[in-house]
Order: C-alpha cells, then sequence, then structure tokens
C-alpha cells in the first residue's frame, strides 16, 4: 500500500520509533467494537467501513447503530453522543454483542455514556487531545478520567488522534474543520491493522463516497492509510489480533439493514404478482427508511406517497388495494394507533394491504430511538368490534425481507390486510444477508375478477375462503363495498342480526385458516425438556444464544422462536407443552404470553425488559440458569 | 365507438334511503343524469365517501363505489387516483366528514391537485348523528348538542378551499337542476381537484337553512350567478350589481347614475376576486357558480411522469439487480 511519505514519517516522528520487526498476531474467536463519538464525529460511517471490512475478510457479524435522540445536540454533550456496535466472529453470531471487548471514544461525552457497558479489561481507544477542560466539563467528569485512575480495571490507549490527523493532512490546504473531521478515518485505519484488515476495500468506498470533491478523497486516504501505520509502527499496540474467517454457507453476501430488508421483501413480492407496488406513509422514526428505500426504485414501478399523516397513509394504500396494487403503509406505534379505524375498514371490505409496525419503545413519543415489543396486543386487538388480522414478526435484519415477502403473499392469497412487526432494534441493525435468488421465491398469484356471470363480490374460495379482487376499469363487475354490515355473498347493505354474525365468524374463520399453511413450528434443541424459552422478533438472536450457551452446559433447554402470531401455529400448543416449563421473553410486560396463556392454558411465565434495549445475551443465560435452578 | 350511456346506467338496484324531502335526492337526480354525457363507462367511474348520510351516495350509483371511513374519502380517493390515473373519481363528503373529521384530507387533496371530484354536500348539520351543529352551522345555532347556542366561528367552505390554492371552486344548489349540472360538467372537464360546495337542505335538522338563495320567491335578489367575463347582476329585474366602493365591494341599484360599465367583471382565474367573492355575506347576495379555475399540473400526473422518467433513465426495474445492489462478497 503506498504510504503518503510525509504523513508516515510526521506520524512516526511523534512518537518514539518502532520496532521493524513485525508484531505477533493473537487469534480471537470474537470481537465486540463499539465505535463512539460525537454525533458529527461520522462514527456511523467508520462503523460501516468497519463492517464492511470484516465481512469481506469472512466473519459472521451483526451491528447495531446507537442514534442520539437529538438530531445535533451540542459538542461534547453526553445527548450528543452516537454509537455503533459490531460483533465479529469466527463463529456464527446472533446479536450485536452485549459488552463491548473494544471502545473506541472519541471525546469524554463518548467515554462516560459507554464506559458502563464494557467488560472488565476491555480494550479502550481514546483520542487524547479531545480530553480538555472543556470537554471533561460538559461531559459532567469532575476530573480527567485519562489521569485520575478510574479507569484503571481498562487497557487504556491514548492516541493523539486530532494532532495525527492533522499532520497527514498537511500541506493538502484542508481548513481546520475540514481536517478535523477526517480524524474518524485515523481511527479505521487503526482498527483496520489491530484487526488485520485490509484497507483497499475502504479506499474504493472513498473514492467513491468524495467523488465530488478529490481534495477529500486524498485527504481520507492519507489519513486512512496514517492510521494503519501508526499502529504498524508504534508500540501502541503490543500485538494485533485476528479473528478467522467463520464457516458460512457458500453464495453471494452482502450486509443489509432491517428496513432495507422490509422495503426489498415489498419490491420483490410487488414484482413476483406482477402488480405496481403502491406506499403510503408519513415519515416516523425508526420506520422512515422502508419510504426512504422505495422512494429511489420508482423505475419498478413503484408509487411512493408522503401523506399528510399516517390516517391518510393507510386509507391510500387502501384505494391504491382496491385499485389492484400491492398497497403498503408503514409506520411505527404512535401511527399505528391512528391507523386502526382504517385497518378495521380495509379488514371488513376484505381489501388486501400490508401495515409495517417497526415498533419502538413507548408509550406515547417514548424513546422514539429505541426498540420494544410492545405493540403485539394493540397488532392483535387495537381495533373496535371483531376485526382479526394476521400477524407476522421478524426475527432478525434478514428476516425482515422474507416477513415483508410472506406478508404479502398472505394478503393476496386472503384478501385481507396483515400487520408486519418489525422493530427498532431489526430496523438499524445489520447482519450479512444471503441473497435469494427471484425466481426461487414463493409464487404471489393475483388474479383479477373478470367474468360478470354470475359474479358476486363476497362470493368465497372453498379453501381459502377469500373473496374475488375485482378492480375498477372490469366491465360488468361494478359493485360497492363499505364498512356497513354487508350482506353475505353480494355485500349489500344489511342490518340483518344473523347475516352480521356469519359475516363476522366467517371473516374470523378465514384468518384462522392461514394456520393451514404454516409450517410445523422449528425446536432449536431437543424436541421436550425442563424448559423451552418462547420468543418473537427480534429477542430472537439474545434467545438463541443464551439458550447454546445453557445446552452446552448440559441444560435441557431449547427454543422456540414464532413468525406468525395471528394465526398462532396449529401445532404450538403441543409443542410447548412436552417441556417442563415455559418461559416467554420479551422486551414488553408479557403480550405474548397473555397469548398463550389464553389460548393453551399453559402456565407459562415470562421474563420482561421495557428499557428500550435487547436483552443481553447474560440476562436470558442468567434467567434460565435461576429458572432451572428454581 | 363509445356507446351512447344514459342515465340508466348509473342508477343502481339499492333502494334510495334518505327522508323525504332531503336535498341529498335532487344532488343524485343531477348526477345520474349528467354523467351520461361524459361519455365514460360506468366501469370506469368510482364513486368513493365517508360518512353520514351525503356518504351514503356511492351505494346508489351503478359505478364502482366505496363507503370508507369518517373524514377519509379523500384520502382513499388519493391512493386509487395515482396508482389508476385511468379512473375517473369522485368523492362524496358532507360539511362534517369534509370539514371537520377529514379536514386535514380535504385541504393537502387541494392543495396537491390530484385529479379527483370532489362533492361537499354542505347542509350546515350533522345529519346522520341527528342533528348537532356542524363546522359550517352559523354562530348561536341551537341543536342537542348546544342548547344555548353554537359559540364557534363557522368554516366557510369556499374559502377554504380557495386558501389551499384549490384549482377549481364552484358553488350550487341542491335543486337548482340546470345550474348543478353545469357545474358538474366544468369539474369533470377540469384537470385536478374539483371541488363543489352543493348548498342541500337537511329536511330534518335544518329545514329551510338555504331558504334564501333555493326559494323560488327570494332567491332571484339573494342569488349571484357568476359568469366568466361578465359583470355581477342579480335581482327579479336584473337591476342590482356587485361595485366596488374603493376596496370593499357593495351591491347597487342599476340606473341612471351607475351603469354595468361601473359592475366588477367576473374573472374566474382571479384568486383575490374569488376570495373576495367567497366571503360575500348578508346583505350581499350568495354567490353561485365557479368562483375560481385554473389549470395547473396535477399531483397524480407529475407522480406517474416520475415513474415514467425513472424507467427511461435507468430501465424497467431488474429485481435481481436490485438486491446485489451495494457492496456484496462471495462467500465459497
Ligand atoms: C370516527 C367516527 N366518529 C364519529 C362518527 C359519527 N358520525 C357519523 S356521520 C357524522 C357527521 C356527519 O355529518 P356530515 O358530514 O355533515 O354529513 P351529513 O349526515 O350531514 O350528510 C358523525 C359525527 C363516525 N361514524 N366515525
Ligand atoms: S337527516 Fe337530513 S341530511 Fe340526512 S337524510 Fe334526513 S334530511 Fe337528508
Ligand atoms: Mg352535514
Amino acid at each position: 500500500m503506498a504510504v503518503p511519505p510525509e504523513a508516515a514519517e510526521q506520524a512516526a516522528e511523534s512518537h518514539e520509533s518502532a520496532a521493524s520487526a513485525p508484531k505477533p498476531h493473537v487469534k480471537r474467536d470474537q470481537v465486540v467494537i463499539r465505535f463512539a463519538g460525537d454525533s458529527g464525529d461520522g462514527m456511523q460511517l467508520t462503523g460501516m467501513q468497519f463492517t464492511s471490512e470484516s465481512a469481506l475478510a469472512g466473519n459472521d457479524i451483526a451491528t447495531l447503530p446507537d442514534y442520539p435522540a437529538e438530531i445535533r445536540a451540542p459538542q461534547g454533550t453526553l445527548a450528543g453522543v452516537s454509537g455503533f456496535q459490531l460483533n465479529f466472529s469466527s463463529n456464527e453470531v446472533f446479536t450485536p454483542g452485549d459488552e463491548p471487548n473494544v471502545l473506541v471514544a472519541m471525546n469524554p461525552a463518548a467515554l462516560r455514556t459507554n464506559i458502563g457497558d464494557l467488560q472488565p479489561n476491555a480494550v479502550i481507544i481514546v483520542d487524547r487531545e479531545a480530553f480538555n477542560e472543556s470537554n471533561i466539563k460538559r461531559a459532567g467528569y469532575t476530573s480527567n478520567p485519562l489521569t485520575d485512575h478510574s479507569l484503571d480495571k481498562f487497557q487504556l490507549i491514548e492516541v493523539d488522534v486530532s494532532k495525527l490527523t492533522s499532520l497527514a493532512v498537511h500541506g493538502l490546504g484542508l481548513n481546520n474543520r475540514a481536517a478535523f473531521r477526517c480524524r474518524n478515518m485515523f481511527v479505521l485505519g487503526m482498527l483496520s491493522w489491530l484487526f488485520q484488515r485490509p484497507i483497499d476495500n475502504t479506499i474504493t468506498s472513498l473514492k467513491s463516497r468524495f467523488k465530488k470533491t478529490p481534495e477529500l478523497i486524498e485527504a481520507n486516504i492519507r489519513v486512512l492509510t496514517a492510521g494503519y501505520n501508526y499502529g504498524e509502527t508504534t508500540e501502541m499496540f503490543a500485538s494485533s489480533y485476528e479473528v478467522p474467517a467463520a464457516r458460512i454457507a457458500p453464495g453471494l453476501y452482502r450486509n443489509i439493514t432491517g428496513n432495507s430488508a422490509t422495503a426489498l421483501g415489498f419490491v420483490a413480492a410487488a414484482v413476483k404478482a406482477g402488480r405496481p407496488l403502491f406506499l403510503g406513509s408519513y415519515p416516523i422514526t425508526p420506520a422512515s427508511d422502508i419510504l426512504h428505500d422505495l422512494a429511489g426504485y420508482k423505475n419498478f414501478p413503484i408509487y411512493t406517497f408522503q401523506a399528510e399523516d399516517e390516517i391518510a397513509g393507510v386509507c391510500s394504500a387502501i384505494g391504491a388495494a382496491f385499485g389492484g396494487a400491492i398497497a403498503i403503509t408503514t409506520t411505527s406505534g404512535p401511527g399505528m394507533n391512528l391507523k386502526g379505524e382504517a385497518i378495521g375498514l380495509a379488514m371488513k371490505v376484505e381489501l388486501p394491504m400490508v401495515i409495517t409496525d417497526v415498533q419502538r419503545a413507548g408509550p406515547s413519543t417514548g424513546m422514539p430511538t429505541k426498540p420494544e415489543q410492545a405493540d403485539l396486543l394493540q397488532a392483535m386487538y387495537g381495533r373496535h368490534g371483531e376485526a382479526p388480522v394476521p400477524i407476522i414478526a421478524a426475527s432478525t435484519p434478514a428476516d425482515c425481507f422474507d416477513c415483508a415477502y410472506e406478508a404479502v403473499r398472505i394478503a393476496v392469497k386472503y384478501m385481507t390486510p396483515v400487520i408486519l412487526l418489525t422493530d427498532g432494534q431489526l430496523a438499524n441493525g445489520a447482519e450479512p444477508w444471503l441473497l435469494p435468488d427471484p425466481d426461487k421465491l414463493a409464487p404471489i398469484k393475483v388474479e383479477f375478477a373478470t367474468n360478470p356471470e354470475g359474479f358476486l363480490p363476497y362470493a368465497r374460495d372453498a379453501e381459502t375462503l377469500s373473496r374475488p379482487w375485482a378492480v375498477p376499469g372490469t366491465k360488468g363487475l361494478e359493485h360497492r363495498i363499505g364498512g356497513l354490515s354487508g350482506e353475505n355473498l353480494t355485500g349489500n347493505v344489511s342490518h340483518s342480526p344473523a347475516n352480521n354474525e356469519l359475516m363476522v365468524r366467517t371473516r374470523a374463520r378465514k384468518v384462522a385458516g392461514i394456520a393451514r399453511e404454516i409450517p410445523p413450528t422449528g425446536v432449536f434443541g431437543d424436541a421436550s425438556g425442563d424448559l423451552v424459552v418462547l420468543g418473537w422478533g427480534s429477542t430472537y438472536g439474545p434467545i438463541r444464544e443464551a439458550v447454546k450457551r445453557v445446552r452446552a452446559n448440559g441444560k435441557k433447554v431449547s427454543h422456540v422462536h414464532l413468525r406468525y402470531l395471528n394465526p398462532l401455529p396449529g401445532d404450538l400448543s403441543e409443542t410447548l407443552k412436552r417441556f417442563k416449563q415455559v418461559m416467554v421473553a420479551e422486551m414488553n410486560m408479557g403480550q405474548l404470553l397473555k397469548l398463550v396463556r389464553a389460548e393453551y392454558l399453559i402456565d407459562a411465565f415470562g421474563f420482561n425488559k421495557i428499557q428500550g434495549r435487547p436483552f443481553k445475551v447474560s440476562e436470558i443465560e442468567n434467567r434460565i440458569n435461576q429458572v432451572l435452578e428454581g | 365507438m363509445a356507446t351512447v350511456l344514459n342515465r340508466k346506467d348509473f342508477v343502481s338496484d339499492q333502494e334510495v334511503r334518505w327522508c323525504p324531502g332531503c336535498g341529498d335526492y335532487a344532488i343524485l337526480a343531477a348526477v345520474q343524469k349528467t354523467m351520461p354525457e361524459f361519455g365514460i363507462a360506468p366501469e370506469n367511474t368510482v364513486f368513493i365517501s365517508g360518512i353520514g348520510c351525503s356518504s351514503r351516495f356511492p351505494y346508489y350509483m351503478n359505478t364502482y363505489g366505496f363507503h370508507t371511513i369518517h373524514g377519509r374519502a379523500p384520502a382513499i380517493a388519493t391512493g386509487l387516483k395515482i396508482s389508476r390515473p385511468d379512473l375517473d373519481v369522485w368523492v362524496v363528503t358532507g360539511d362534517g366528514d369534509g370539514l371537520s373529521i377529514g379536514g386535514n384530507h380535504l385541504i393537502h387533496t387541494l392543495r396537491r391537485n390530484v385529479d379527483i371530484k370532489i362533492l361537499l354536500f354542505n347542509n350546515r348539520i350533522y345529519g346522520l348523528t341527528k342533528g348537532q351543529y356542524s363546522p359550517t352551522s352559523e354562530v348561536g345555532k341551537i341543536t342537542k348538542s348546544t342548547p344555548s347556542g353554537s359559540i364557534d366561528y363557522p368554516f366557510n367552505p369556499i374559502t377554504v378551499a380557495l386558501g389551499t390554492h384549490g384549482t377549481f371552486v364552484a358553488r350550487s344548489i341542491d335543486i337548482e337542476q340546470k345550474h348543478l349540472g353545469e357545474m358538474l360538467k366544468r369539474a369533470h372537464a377540469h384537470r385536478g381537484t374539483s371541488f363543489i360546495e352543493i348548498l342541500q337542505n337537511c329536511s330534518i335538522f335544518n329545514d329551510g337553512a338555504f331558504n334564501d338563495v333555493s326559494d323560488k320567491a327570494l332567491k332571484a335578489d339573494h342569488q349571484l350567478v357568476l359568469e366568466h367575463g361578465k359583470p355581477l347582476i342579480f335581482g327579479k329585474n336584473r337591476d342590482m350589481g356587485i361595485r366596488m366602493n374603493g376596496m370593499r365591494p357593495e351591491a347597487v341599484q342599476l340606473g341612471a347614475t351607475v351603469t354595468e360599465k361601473d359592475l366588477v367583471v367576473h374573472d374566474e382565474t382571479n384568486l383575490s376576486l374569488a376570495f373576495m367573492l367567497g366571503h360575500f355575506e348578508a346583505p350581499l347576495p350568495t354567490p353561485v357558480g365557479v368562483f375560481y379555475a385554473v389549470s395547473q399540473p396535477t399531483y397524480d400526473g407529475a407522480v406517474n411522469q416520475q415513474l415514467v422518467d425513472a424507467k427511461a433513465k435507468n430501465g424497467a426495474g431488474d429485481l435481481r439487480e436490485l438486491l446485489s445492489r451495494g457492496d456484496s462478497w462471495t462467500v465459497n
């Protein structure tokens, strides 16, 4: 790799010259690293770039950004800290990791907000110059943590990142601010060396990122390289680490966030259905990225409509569904509340659509950037009247693709709105995704009614109980639908009490019948035992890892994770009853727990966390051990 | 060649169930009579409504129809029109449906200029829920929910629509069949959101609310029929007019001193004039007709153009290519 001689020299100069003998590699199975800095410090970019390097090196990975709630909190404050966590391993990875063993802290606020999460003896890399008096005070420290021995139980590595960065860009004519903004690349270079990652890929991506400002390409590459060489040549690091490649199924991979996977799942479904996709949506964290992504794919064709509110978002989708589009709406909890009445209408008139709720911590505005699973019962029951709606929940970022696709498939096949639940953790978290082959995706058949002979808008398919999709523009099928109780077959307004009960029961049977197609419930571990941990949604990772660990210690514990929440799988009751105890782990007060207890008369109990933070593997592991010890 | 359509093609088999004397019957009659003239087949026509007596309308039209939820018809119609620009989409709403619970959707639809036709039946009362005052009820209205008289100031549907820069804003009256038919034709011919406020008599809960403009004996003196390019004249003997007195309009008697030349000439493309006319209240006459009509690109047209452009630029969407975008790597 060509090193700008000037930068290398100056970087080396500022420290004692290093030994020329190559440093030893230490092998590690797994590393959890967290990048933290001010929201303007480029930590997300650094994290994502390091993730790409790790993926290319063959590790299994999982990532999670941690955005501050405020867009631009004052510099140097605790509220302004932005973080990005990456877990990379030579084994299969299920979560972004409990406790980082490496923390990069670009300023005192970043140190202070993250120190509590670290493993004992973790490596902390700081930009020494950022620990000046005013930053220390702004972070709420009364003394300098770098010198007051409060960090003695960690391996503290102090680097003059700011100074070395400005030396590296010396002579390029960059102003101080622009030079300062390259600091993250120094860190990335240093870590790339520390974990023996080639930086070629990063150089390529810097070139495309800064296409329009060539001076920044040069500057960033210089700083990146200077950071790399700094690791190599100085004595700051005694050794580098190697995390060997994981054994991963062969194929073409890409790193994907849950929101992007959700968007792609919908595109794929619309393409397979041979219909345009229509998204009606109102911006809300953490769902907006689905809207952003889809707005860029217009040529498929995809309609994205940023409505005046969530009600208009779902209603416009209902209108598009009436017209024959693959209609979807996307939102998070507060918006979900607003959509309730319209979802009830879609359910009653039996038009297909998918409502995605990217759950966030509530109640009310709550913690908008943090995940939770407390909208399950709202999805189940959040409408007046008897208004059953199928519910599907994604369990990992990449799984969002499959679930979005499946939600559309069910909606169209059964002529019903379907609710897709994801959450903020899945939405922003990322993992490698084995690209699906479009030809192998399940078929999605759309057949519009065309024959006026004996046409009845609410005649039903004998098996699915689904009604015909008769779209405007079809001669001879003119008909009226609406929210008023409708007569069987014709849909004409009817106030007949018996007819009303018939229709309510028919729609409920239709939704319940979807259970026929739910694959047998998978059990991780043995089919019977002392304890089964039941979960749904984003808790998949920590539950799976925890169950793996206790099983490795010989415990008779299994894991069942649900994708289909309404209807529940037909074999779930027997599956659960083969275990002495059933523990439902959820990021809420026990919502799936209520459902399984009510449905199956099982004396299940809950393990719950409502902190806007995912479960740590260790929390579930400890809980399992406690339960087994009784 | 399109077959000739007649009124019957637009009449559904459902029994019409408004109260006797309700103005909705007259509106339905005018719509069913006028639709055939558009030459658009019933299957390509969609009526979407919210909730209210007025919103029962789609059941009686032999077109595609959707009786939705309270206030949301414009949003549902917008989704349909964007994705199915080939359809002729109509919205029927009431003063409560369109201006109270659905006010937000109404103004945003008008603002965007989605190519749909909105008929707002204004009876200045909540009919379906049995007679509470509405956002267009006059101050002091005594109803079951306002036994001491309502105290909030009403909306004026015309100026609300003009305030959004709606591109076609008109008013007509339920029983003025000829005028209403003309307005429907104008609204249909317009590309963009057409908004017609139709003054509608609720014979049960607000009977006679528009007597001054609909009663045969009174209307000539109280109705001001707007016609583009013509002076503002009204009155039984066509001897009254509207003149500007400085910045204020006034009703004047035509005669020796005041002639037609002194009167305001209606110009449908003048937004300020439209606002002024929209604000007319007694003793000035009530204007009916087209207040404002201008041509502007439609939202659905622009959306679909963006799709066409994206396809021209990037080709038709290729799913396999889309899935593999971004940094990808192969594991062997
Ligand atoms: C969400 C909701 N809130 C309230 C109602 C009750 N409601 C039905 S129609 C209506 C008012 C209708 O008034 P308007 O739009 O003027 O129609 P009209 O009956 O006068 O034609 C109300 C309040 C409802 N159906 N849905
Ligand atoms: S209550 Fe009034 S608006 Fe409703 S149908 Fe009767 S007369 Fe018409
Ligand atoms: Mg009304």
